[in-house]
């Protein structure tokens, strides 16, 4: 029975590797055989076009130039096409790389493609935001619901530890905006029992629909305290609806999420009192070093928590963070 | 040539030539509508004044000088589309690059902005250039190629989007160093009404007397109401058909600019699904999706609708999942009352 279905998967794998071969005549002499020099990594990321992800590619690109490895980087136009990047994925695993780097958009759609790369034989490592499979080996990532316990402490410091709260997030289903929005939730929960989380609204980190949501929220709340931004559209959604209303800087405590040239600007002008930012570089090297490792079959954690870092007026040029801010 | 004799016909002259009885008819078809769509803009009206009374009602915080100038701002990008691809539906066409289209101008009013360092206002017509650029591309698709709207704008939303990201550096344009830029939506000639403001009601007004005063407006209506009749009729709908969608350009282009300055940068990433909710403004302002029928100022009302009542739901807390529910069901609402004073509309006739 068992030798059965290996002999099914087999067949199968054959029929679905002589298929991409004749797809792509030119790699048909390189595949098969796991021995090249010059490993291919396929990395399917959540998006291209945020400054994040040219960061993450920027230190994936870096990594692979100081291994000597190949790589693609693809990604779906926005992070709600979650249908549109598992066709991406399903792309890369008919390439057949030597190992796929994959930042899930959506934690269960991925399930079944990790399944069958798995079968074809090639490792695979996570970043950013995982899949619920057992398939990856590792996954390259900041811890969200530490980045989010972050904002929530400096959020609850800045407003002497009392008063309205309202969130701005930018999703409600991908990973790291449930994360970021639960880890400042159960910090503010746990540790300030005087700070009253009053609303929570998503704007899919649309400026435009971030700030409107904003200024919604500070009508129905003319006494919030803070505002926390759970990525950076949101945040300069929250920078757009106050200097909008004509809030004098420093009322309302705005925390940010993320970075790039509009949240440093306000940052250092006073508007934002600070931000949570990652090391979005850092994950690319991690991702392209763990696939490496994985090819090689060396060991590694489940998690590498690359970091988050609380930024302000103080730090914003300081050697720490400054190349930690993506633009 | 051709123009000259749409112009005679539309004149409606003492001559009896054979196409002027089916403009003649499209013209009457038109009045019929017009009567139609009076009942409409009430009805429409009469709802968004609902609307405000049940959340005055709801929350006190709702009905406030501050909060009603939030909601007016947020009606300016998605109006002025709006207004704009009302045009093009009634035409009996559909628009699906508005909000890619409108992203494309933002990032090349920013590039000749920042990059070249042109004058403010050669910037901002540069911006709107495109739009109309764009336009003139999806008519010439339409009209000459006879591609079908849907499919002809629906890769133009694709190119549009890949423009944009490919100029901008898939990065976003600040216009930071551009003084005054960002006046062009947020200043305020008159008190607590932001500028977007009145460039939305200022093209809106625009748009109404081309809409109904012009031979532009009558072929929009002429040609939505039987294509094939108005061009048997000799008239060259082709080069009308073109005109509409480069007239939708100009509106993209002017909210992509809009756009850019409240935001005060160009965001390549934003604008995919704007052209929907600009659609369903124009729906729920009652413009008939089979064309022939609508107006300027049903569409204002429709995206007013939708941003009360979006305002609204955000400050009563609602799920920002529900939010979306309501929104949907009140687009299948107004298709819905389209489609019965059509049917009524038909029934009359057999008396």
């Amino acid at each position: 029975m068992k030798s059965y279905m290996k002999a099914t998967v087999a067949v199968l794998a054959a029929a679905v590797m002589t298929l991409s071969a004749c797809g792509r005549g030119n790699d048909a002499a390189s595949s098969g055989d796991g021995g090249k020099s010059n490993l291919d990594i396929a990395l399917v990321s959540k998006g291209f076009q945020h400054q994040f992800w040219q960061a993450v590619k920027a230190g994936a690109e870096e990594k692979a130039k100081e291994l000597g490895v190949t790589m693609t980087f693809d990604g779906p136009a926005s992070e709600t096409e979650v249908d549109s990047q598992l066709q991406m994925l399903q792309a890369a695993i008919e390439r057949k790389p030597d190992a796929i780097g994959y930042a899930a958009l959506d934690p269960e759609a991925c399930v079944p493609l990790l399944d069958q790369a798995k079968q074809g034989d090639i490792p695979v490592v996570e970043f950013d935001a995982g899949c619920n499979s057992k398939v990856p080996v590792t996954i390259c990532k900041t811890d969200s619901k530490t980045a989010g316990a972050l904002a929530a402490e400096h959020m609850a410091q800045l407003i002497n530890k009392k008063g309205k709260v309202a969130i701005v997030g930018h999703s409600q289903i991908n990973s790291t905006g449930v994360e970021r929005r639960d880890g400042f939730i159960e910090k503010m929960k746990k540790d300030y029992p005087d700070i009253q989380i009053v609303d929570i609204q998503y704007g899919d980190g649309d400026h435009l629909k971030s700030a409107d949501i904003a200024k919604a929220q500070l009508a129905a709340h003319p006494d919030l305290a803070g505002l926390y931004g759970t990525n950076e559209g949101s945040a300069i959604g929250i920078v757009n609806a106050v200097n909008e209303l004509g809030l004098q800087p420093g009322k309302l405590t705005v925390v940010g999420f993320d970075s790039g040239q509009a949240q440093i600007d306000a940052i250092k002008s006073g508007v934002m009192a600070g931000a949570i930012t990652q090391d979005p570089m850092g994950i690319g090297r991690c991702t392209i070093d763990s696939a490496v490792k994985a090819v090689k079959g060396e060991s590694m954690d489940d998690v590498q928590d690359t970091g988050s870092f609380w930024y302000d007026k103080s730090n914003v040029d300081s050697s720490d963070i400054k190349p930690k801010l993506y633009q | 040539m051709t123009t000259q004799r749409a112009e005679d016909l539309a004149d409606a002259g003492t001559q009896s030539a054979p196409g002027e009885s089916v403009a003649a008819e499209a013209a009457r078809s038109g009045r019929f509508a017009a009567l139609g769509q009076g009942l409409q803009q009430v009805l429409a009206f009469g709802t968004l004044i609902a609307l405000i009374i049940v959340f005055t009602i709801a929350s006190p915080k709702f009905l406030t000088i501050t909060n009603l100038s939030s909601i007016l701002l947020s009606t300016a990008v998605i109006g002025i589309l709006a207004v704009g691809t009302t045009f093009v539906i009634i035409t009996g066409g559909i628009d699906l690059s508005l909000g890619t289209a409108m992203t494309l101008c933002s990032v090349v009013t920013g590039l000749l902005l920042t990059d070249a360092g042109l004058p403010l206002p050669l910037g901002v017509l540069g911006g709107i250039a495109m739009g109309a650029l764009i336009g003139l591309i999806n008519g010439f698709n339409v009209a000459v190629l006879g591609l079908p709207p849907f499919i002809a704008t629906l890769s133009m939303m694709l190119v549009a989007q890949g423009l944009a990201l490919v100029l901008s550096g898939v990065k976003p344009i600040y216009f930071t160093t551009v003084d005054g830029f960002s006046k062009i939506a947020l200043g305020e000639i008159i008190p607590k009404v932001p500028n977007a403001v009145l460039v939305l009601f200022g093209l809106a007004i625009l748009a109404g007397i081309i809409l109904r005063k012009t031979i532009l407006g009558r072929m929009t209506y002429a040609i939505g109401s039987n294509e094939e009749a108005t061009r048997l009729s000799g008239i060259n709908t082709r080069r009308w058909v073109l005109a509409i969608y480069t007239l939708a350009g100009v509106a993209t282009g002017v909210a992509g600019v809009v756009l850019a300055a409240r935001l005060n940068s160009a965001q390549p990433q934003l604008g995919v699904g704007y052209e929907l909710q600009a659609i369903a403004a124009v729906i729920i302002g009652g413009t008939s999706l089979l064309g022939g029928r609508g107006s300027i100022l049903g569409t204002v009302i429709g995206a007013l609708i939708m941003s009360v009542l979006i305002n609204g739901l955000r400050i009563l807390a609602i799920q920002t999942e529900w939010q979306t529910v309501v929104v949907g069901l009140v687009v299948l609402v107004a298709v819905f009352a389209d489609n019965l004073r059509k049917r009524r509309a038909e029934g009359g006739g057999h008396r």
